[in-house]
């Protein structure tokens, strides 16, 4: 059941971006082009992401379990540190300077789009970078 | 600022919101697990770790999704503008970057927002504020 979810889940969320248009690099610099023609698709996507995902997770935030009696895994961390902040300001400024971010970049890959690959091979690779970066502190 | 009419797509975006919103609601409701895709693919990069299982499946999901679009639909339109040094730079960006901030669009972003936690808050405005600068900064300085 778990396995069949995650399946699910998965191919429902990679189609969600190819018709949001969000795997679509050119669509998303559209969106982040705030001082040149805007394109303010995207904000739409989230619009709905959130406006679908609000009620159950508000349900998760509160519940004990999941729905099959299963432990939920919602991050325990509320700490707004350095580490969240500039992290996302590194992120977002790769996000911007290609369109790409991790989800859309994966469809890209299986799409067989060769800059998509060289992507994911660059982003596996930073998150290879950042796990070196971070033993000593994980060893602590 | 100007508003791309042309482009603007508001009904397929949001039937693609709300497909990503009910996905994210799926794997919570039933997995209890956040759908944060750099999280779920930071994780497959240490491997023997408990929930591997469902994580590569999730990403096996996401990589048949633009196979089934093909087939029932058309083509999915993919244009890339960056050139290579531009496309590794902005991977090694985003692959450390979102490990660094612990999340990405879809962990802070959708279920962040979503759950309405500060952290995904705060993420998202900082990501979404350097992606502005970087896209004023390639598009109007550079390439101005």
């Amino acid at each position: 059941m778990r396995n069949l979810i995650a399946l699910l889940s998965g191919l429902l969320f990679g189609l969600g971006l190819i018709v949001a248009g969000m795997a679509n690099p050119a669509k998303v610099l559209g969106f982040l082009d705030l001082f040149g023609a805007w394109d303010p698709s995207l904000a739409l996507v989230m619009a709905g992401a959130i406006a679908t995902a609000l009620l159950p997770m508000q349900w998760a935030n509160r519940a004990s379990c999941t729905l099959t009696g299963e432990p939920l895994q919602l991050p325990d961390t509320r700490r707004i540190d350095r580490r969240l902040v500039i992290g996302s300001l590194i992120f977002g400024a790769g996000w911007g300077l290609a369109g790409f971010c991790p989800g859309p970049a994966l469809v890209g890959l299986a799409a067989a789009v060769p800059q998509a690959a060289l992507f994911v091979a660059a982003m596996l690779a930073g998150m290879l970078l950042f796990k070196w970066f971070d033993q000593p502190r994980a060893r602590q | 600022m100007s508003i791309d009419w042309a482009n603007f797509t508001p009904w397929s975006a949001l039937a693609g919101g709300v497909m990503i919103g009910l996905a994210a609601s799926l794997l919570m409701l039933f997995n209890g697990r956040i759908a944060g895709i750099s999280g779920i693919v930071g994780a497959l990069l240490s491997p023997r770790q408990a929930g591997n299982g469902e994580r590569c499946l999730f990403v096996l999901g996401i990589l048949l999704a633009p196979l089934l679009y093909t087939l029932l639909v058309a083509r999915p339109t993919i244009v890339v503008e960056a050139g290579p040094l531009a496309l590794i730079s902005a991977g090694l960006l985003v692959g450390f970057g979102s490990r660094l901030g612990s999340g990405c669009t879809s962990g802070h972003g959708v279920c962040g927002l979503s759950r309405l936690s500060w952290r995904g808050l705060i993420a998202t405005l900082s990501f979404m504020a350097s992606g502005f600068l970087a896209v004023y900064i390639v598009r109007h300085l550079w390439g101005g």
